[in-house]
């Protein structure tokens, strides 16, 4: 028989695609059924967030970060704080650091609860992401009873936090981590030694420790390499650098050991949200100096000086000194960092996102080179990518 | 820590002395001006000297200071996994002058180039695929520069009689107020309209 040619064809997958995990446009190049080429095309959520942010005073500007990664809201706004505190100078009670420290791990639990089970969804199956989304309901119900808002917390502040945690919400935490674990092995029981979503992700998606340092990954990505980095350990902030907790690394890189870490990675967690309220000291939760936070509800209805100092933090807003900064953070997708620019006024000069997933989703094309075109969704479900952060 | 840092500062001048401007160090953070044309031996150095290996790059942004000759600063930030350490570089360039791209020396810098491009205009020299990034298919303007107005140009919606999406100019029903907070108190100078000419002359 004669030899044909075979001419490539080209696949639009997305926007609106189930699989894409929001807004993802990637032109694909098939060699029948294997994947060539991939042209990720982005931005079709960009909402112009850092002009926004140029615009607006520094506490009006937090919350636009829980707009970025919105499976883990108030991981980004721990960053932008951090930054901004770092130029500042001040200090954080040590109260405040214990509560951001339990809310940033509650938020990675929301975001790799979201990831683990949506990765099983991307393969097929969809049980977990039902069992998942009941226990994220009640991690979003322990936003809630601090800040009033289920995602969209604007919980921290420049300083610390907002609110002292309510009467009764340490005990329903411990109670969640009691239980919690048992919800982790049912989820586990499931997948892990499921014959189906070994088959979709185990050597899917590999990566080289070379290839996960020259595209810039960080986070799950670059641990599933073997890596052991995370930043929580190796550039501590707030009270990270006192608390006992291990870090997952992957042997083969690949979607299967990012699985796995996400699992394990959500057990350390609790056992960092357990330390924390262990821990936690009394005393305020926000810094008690007046250049730096508003003052106490309570303090403006009977003081003037506190009602003038009020009025001041809500409309002209903290004027932070010139400099810089890039601050990162330990996002649950890996490294989430802010760099800040003030020129003395009372708005951010610039304020540039370093999303995690930007970079991730950027080693889609070498990731999915060679692979079947159904891969291309577990990779992409591994990737952890949510277009809030990667769009900006 | 800063110790570290100084030490690292040193090592860089003594090895890149002609390519760098300037070193400083604030808040436990190194940042070295770096000359335009010498970008990318500087970024190769810092990747393959033994003890700097910034393997890592973080990202890549621009920013704007429409007053200076030289209005764009490229700020490059990397990361070290070896020795746990981060250092950013700047680099200072105008809209006409193109930059050395980094993407032969780490891979990574392919899209922060392209948002860098996309969003301030900045160009980049020997960028495989120097597209727009974030904004819209057919997107004029660069729209993170100071001189751009916040609401943008145009704005789109859904035509029910030409059933398609349409753009148009933005037309506001309020114009986007900037409120002036500066205490009086403070040495803010309100220049009545007019009056600067009188100092320009004398």
């Amino acid at each position: 028989m004669a030899e044909v040619e075979i001419k490539n064809y080209t696949l639009n997958f997305g926007p609106q695609h189930p699989a894409a995990h929001g807004v993802l446009r990637m032109v694909l190049e098939l060699d029948g059924e294997l994947v060539e080429r991939v042209d990720s095309h982005i931005g079709l959520l960009h909402r112009g967030t850092e002009k926004l942010i140029e615009n607006k005073t520094y506490m009006q500007a937090m919350p636009y970060f829980d707009r970025l990664d919105y499976s883990a809201p108030m991981a980004q706004e721990h960053g932008f704080v951090l930054a901004a505190e770092k130029l500042i100078g001040c200090e954080v009670p040590r109260r405040a650091q214990f509560i951001r420290v339990l809310y940033a791990e509650i938020s990675r639990l929301m975001n790799h609860l979201m990831n683990v089970c949506a990765q099983a969804m991307d393969v097929g199956a969809t049980t977990p992401m039902l069992w998942g989304f009941v226990e994220r309901e009640t991690l979003m119900e322990f936003y809630e009873r601090v800040c009033g808002a289920r995602m969209h917390a604007a919980y921290f502040r420049v300083g610390g936090v907002h609110q002292d945690l309510p009467e009764g919400l340490e005990d329903d935490i411990r109670t969640f981590i009691k239980e919690f674990p048992k919800v982790l092995d049912d989820i586990s029981t499931l997948l892990t030694e499921n014959r189906i979503f070994k088959q979709r992700n185990v050597d899917i998606g590999v990566v080289t420790q070379e290839e996960a340092m020259a595209w810039g990954f960080s986070g799950v990505m670059l641990r599933s390499t073997g890596l052991p980095w995370d930043i929580r350990k190796a550039q501590p902030y707030d009270v990270y650098g006192e608390l006992d907790f291990d870090i997952p690394v992957g042997l083969n890189g690949d979607c299967f050991d990012r699985y796995l870490m996400r699992m394990e990675e959500m057990r350390q967690s609790m056992k960092i949200m357990e330390q924390c309220l262990d821990n936690m000291p009394e005393g305020p939760v926000l810094s008690e100096d007046p250049k730096v936070a508003p003052p106490r509800r309570t303090e403006m209805k009977t003081s003037m000086e506190a009602l003038i100092n009020h009025f001041k933090h809500y409309t002209e807003g903290v004027r932070v000194p010139a400099g810089e900064t890039y601050t990162a953070i330990e996002a649950p997708k890996g490294e989430f960092g802010v760099y800040l620019v003030s020129d003395g006024s009372s708005k951010p000069y610039r304020c540039k996102i370093r999303a995690p997933g930007f970079a991730h989703l950027q080693g889609m094309d070498f990731l999915t080179r060679g692979h079947m075109l159904a891969d291309a969704s577990a990779i992409l479900g591994s990737l952890d990518i949510v277009f809030g952060e990667v769009d900006r | 820590m800063d110790n570290a840092l100084k030490e690292l500062a040193a090592h860089i001048k003594a090895e890149l002395g002609e390519d760098i401007t300037d070193t400083n160090i604030a808040h436990g953070e190194l940042f070295v001006g770096v000359k335009a044309d010498g970008i990318k031996k500087v970024l190769t150095f810092l990747r393959d000297d033994s003890s700097c290996k910034f393997q890592v790059l973080s990202d890549i942004c621009g920013v704007d200071y429409p007053e200076r000759a030289q209005r764009f600063d490229v700020v490059y930030n990397l990361l070290s996994l070896k020795h746990n350490q981060r250092i950013t570089l700047k680099v200072q360039t105008d809209p006409r002058t193109p930059v050395d791209s980094a993407v032969s020396v780490y891979p990574a810098a392919n899209w922060f180039e392209r948002e860098a491009w996309d969003m301030y205009g900045i160009m980049f020299k020997g960028h495989p695929d120097l597209r727009r990034m974030l904004t819209d298919y057919g997107f004029d303007g660069h729209p993170l520069r100071k001189d751009f107005p916040l609401t943008g140009y145009v704005e789109v919606r859904y035509s029910e009689e030409e059933k398609r999406v349409v753009y148009e100019p933005v037309s506001l029903t309020q114009e986007f107020r900037k409120f002036d907070f500066q205490s009086p108190w403070e040495g803010v100078e309100y220049v009545l309209p007019g009056d600067e000419k009188a100092t320009e002359q004398g």
